[in-house]
């Protein structure tokens, strides 16, 4: 069992000419092994800003607040050391690795967080599982990371690594951008099988309702400007799905003035 | 296409002017000239200065399969100077100064499985050289140039490229730290012809290198590609120039390399000319430079001369930076510490270009020595 806690967490990015801008004004929350968090908000709320601070994306500034991780202080920890602790983000946009191939880039990650070399023969009957499972062709194992590939392929990689590298929280920073509907579903099913396997803690990052009828969430949070302006079950999400964020910006606008 | 009357000799090129046998023609520079100012002169240890090989300078060793015929060349014996006309004093000196070039002949149309693989071992010294490959319409054939050791040492490379054959060139530059090496690696490309030259420069405390290709006939293809890594100190230079003075012609030009340590130096020079004459051809090169650490300077400047625009595609590219820090996130996100994921990113930087080195034995060597560097400063 573990837990990841947020408390107050500030984040600021800088904008250039030594200007930096408070993106995260203090975020509360818990997740704990096996719980499926949504967070769900407008663009430019700042969701992203939350997924790439806890891993540790080196553009932005903690301001304030703490993370941890079964009590261990995240905001210490280099990038790498935060994936060996168990942390694991599904990024938005994946970033090209030429020359690297997802083979030797996946065995060298899982060799990575295990601490040693997987066995050959259980490695590659896993990789060979993880990827008939996202439906992904063999060949993809011999192509550079991210190079070329399709919306649908860099999202069904990253997938893939969260099924392979097994971690105990996974962030998945908008994963259902730019898939269809198919896509959507393999994905989906990814997360879940994951889930199951391992008892992961879920932050499932989302602009659209869409994906949580595949993924079902365990809690709701509204993030609007910055923070989470509201909480709930699943019916929260289905409320936004008919509502929208309209009144919630307006709820913002009015706290802003407030600040 | 009325009135295209014009032949390839009339439209030199501004950057490259005809060239000459004499030494004389080609006047000591003094760094202020266009094709000498990126290079540390004074460094170059007497490879300027016009002098005999010493005895014991340099070795060079054959090993040819049985269809290979390995003769010698004296000067003004063709193919002999048919197509590597000196285009500066360095490959001027290494031309006059070589009595018995080397002549690798492959007959036409014989398939030469293994590579021709000469080593070049350079004793200390003063010495000088010139190697022809000539290459019968139809063959094909690899060619190992291997140079290895120190000394002072001007030369050249001429190839004959005959129509329809396949020739690959892969010329490494594993000197000793202190070696001085100028040289001039000159093609012909046939009719319907292609031909690959790789070169990889590691060693050496002076390298400088100019590749050339031009066309005998329509449809010819040539790809260059070069990999070099200097360390603090080292001058590594290499300068390209495909002259398109044929139509349906094809040049690929790919120069990766990375800098690390206090003044290391890296210069690349990528010229290419597409003459009137050149109409549907294509051609694409690119620079792309990794500087490793804070003190070392990559110099990139390609330059195309069109004198025509009646061509499939011309292009050029040229990127010098550090580690991406997006690619460094990405790794390390996956738990890879930044030692690691650095690595990952150089050798994947190199990965394509080693791949195409075809003969195994040398690209395992050369991929090691790679790693060593790297594990040097800590990357």
């Amino acid at each position: 069992m573990s837990t990841l806690s947020i408390r107050d967490l500030q984040v600021s990015v800088n904008v250039g000419e030594g200007e930096d801008k408070q993106i995260l004004h203090g975020v509360d929350l818990t997740i704990n092994s096996g719980e499926t968090h949504a967070i769900m908000g407008p663009n430019g709320s700042g969701k992203s800003t939350l997924a790439y601070s806890i891993a540790g994306h080196p553009k932005y500034t903690i301001t304030g607040g703490s993370v941890t991780l079964d009590g261990e202080d995240v905001l210490e920890m280099s990038v790498d050391e935060r994936a060996r602790a168990g942390l694991f983000l599904a990024m938005q946009y994946p970033v090209e690795v030429p020359g690297v191939s997802v083979s030797n880039f996946l065995r060298t990650a899982k060799t990575a967080i295990d601490g040693e070399a997987p066995k050959l023969r259980t490695w590659m009957k896993d990789l060979k599982t993880a990827m008939s499972d996202l439906q992904m062709d063999p060949e993809f194992a011999q192509r550079n990371v991210n190079e070329g590939f399709s919306g649908g392929e860099k999202k069904r990689h990253e997938i893939m690594q969260l099924e392979l590298l097994k971690p105990k929280m996974a962030i998945l920073d908008e994963t259902d951008s730019g898939l269809d509907i198919d896509a959507l579903r393999v994905v989906s099913e990814g997360v879940n099988r994951a889930k199951t396997e391992t008892g992961a803690g879920v932050l499932l990052i989302t602009h659209y309702t869409r994906i949580l009828r595949y993924i079902k969430p365990d809690f709701v949070h509204v993030f609007v400007a910055g923070r989470i302006v509201e909480e709930g079950g699943p019916e929260l999400s289905e409320r936004l799905e008919v509502e929208g964020y309209e009144r919630y910006a307006a709820g913002a606008g009015a706290a802003k003035i407030g600040d | 296409m009325a009135g295209a009357v014009e032949t390839t000799d009339e439209v030199a090129s501004h950057l490259h002017p005809a060239g000459s046998f004499d030494v004389d023609d080609h006047p000591m520079p003094n760094g202020r000239e266009e094709i000498w100012r990126f290079t540390p002169l004074r460094r170059l240890a007497g490879a300027l200065d016009r002098q005999p090989t010493g005895a014991g300078a340099v070795d060079y060793r054959v090993e040819a399969p049985g269809e290979v015929a390995v003769a010698s060349l004296a000067p003004g014996q063709a193919p002999r100077g048919t197509v590597l006309v000196p285009s500066d004093r360095a490959a001027a000196i290494a031309s006059a100064e070589t009595a018995d070039a080397l002549h690798v002949k492959v007959p036409a149309e014989v398939v030469v499985a293994d590579p021709v693989a000469v080593t070049v071992q350079a004793g200390g010294g003063r010495s000088n050289g010139h190697v022809v490959l000539d290459v019968g319409p139809f063959a094909k054939v690899t060619l190992l140039l291997d140079h290895r050791g120190t000394g002072v040492h001007t030369a050249n490379l001429e190839v004959v490229v005959g129509d329809g054959a396949e020739v690959t060139v892969v010329s490494v530059q594993d000197w000793d730290r202190d070696a001085v090496h100028l040289g001039q690696h000159e093609a012909l490309v046939g009719r319907d012809a292609s031909y690959r030259h790789i070169v990889v420069s590691l060693g050496g405390d002076v390298v400088r290198l100019n590749s050339n290709v031009r066309y005998a006939g329509t449809g010819g293809g040539a790809d260059l590609y070069g990999l070099y890594f200097a360390d603090a100190g080292q001058h590594l230079e290499h300068r390209l120039f495909v002259d398109h003075n044929a139509p349906h012609t094809r040049s690929h030009v790919d120069y990766k390399g990375a800098l690390q340590g206090r003044d290391a130096r890296t210069v690349w020079v990528g010229d290419v000319l597409i003459r009137k004459i050149a109409e549907q051809i294509e051609t694409y090169e690119i620079n792309r430079n990794l500087v490793l650490t804070d003190g070392a300077q990559a110099d990139s400047v390609p330059n195309l001369e069109i004198e025509t625009g009646e061509i499939v595609s011309a292009g050029h590219a040229s990127a010098t930076g550090r580690f991406d820090d997006e690619q460094l996130f990405y790794l390390q996100s996956r738990g890879i510490t930044e030692e690691d994921a650095r690595r990952l990113v150089v050798r994947g930087f190199f990965a394509g270009l080693l791949e195409r080195i075809g003969i195994e034995t040398v690209r395992d060597r050369l991929t090691e020595a790679i790693e060593r560097r790297l594990a040097e400063v800590g990357v």
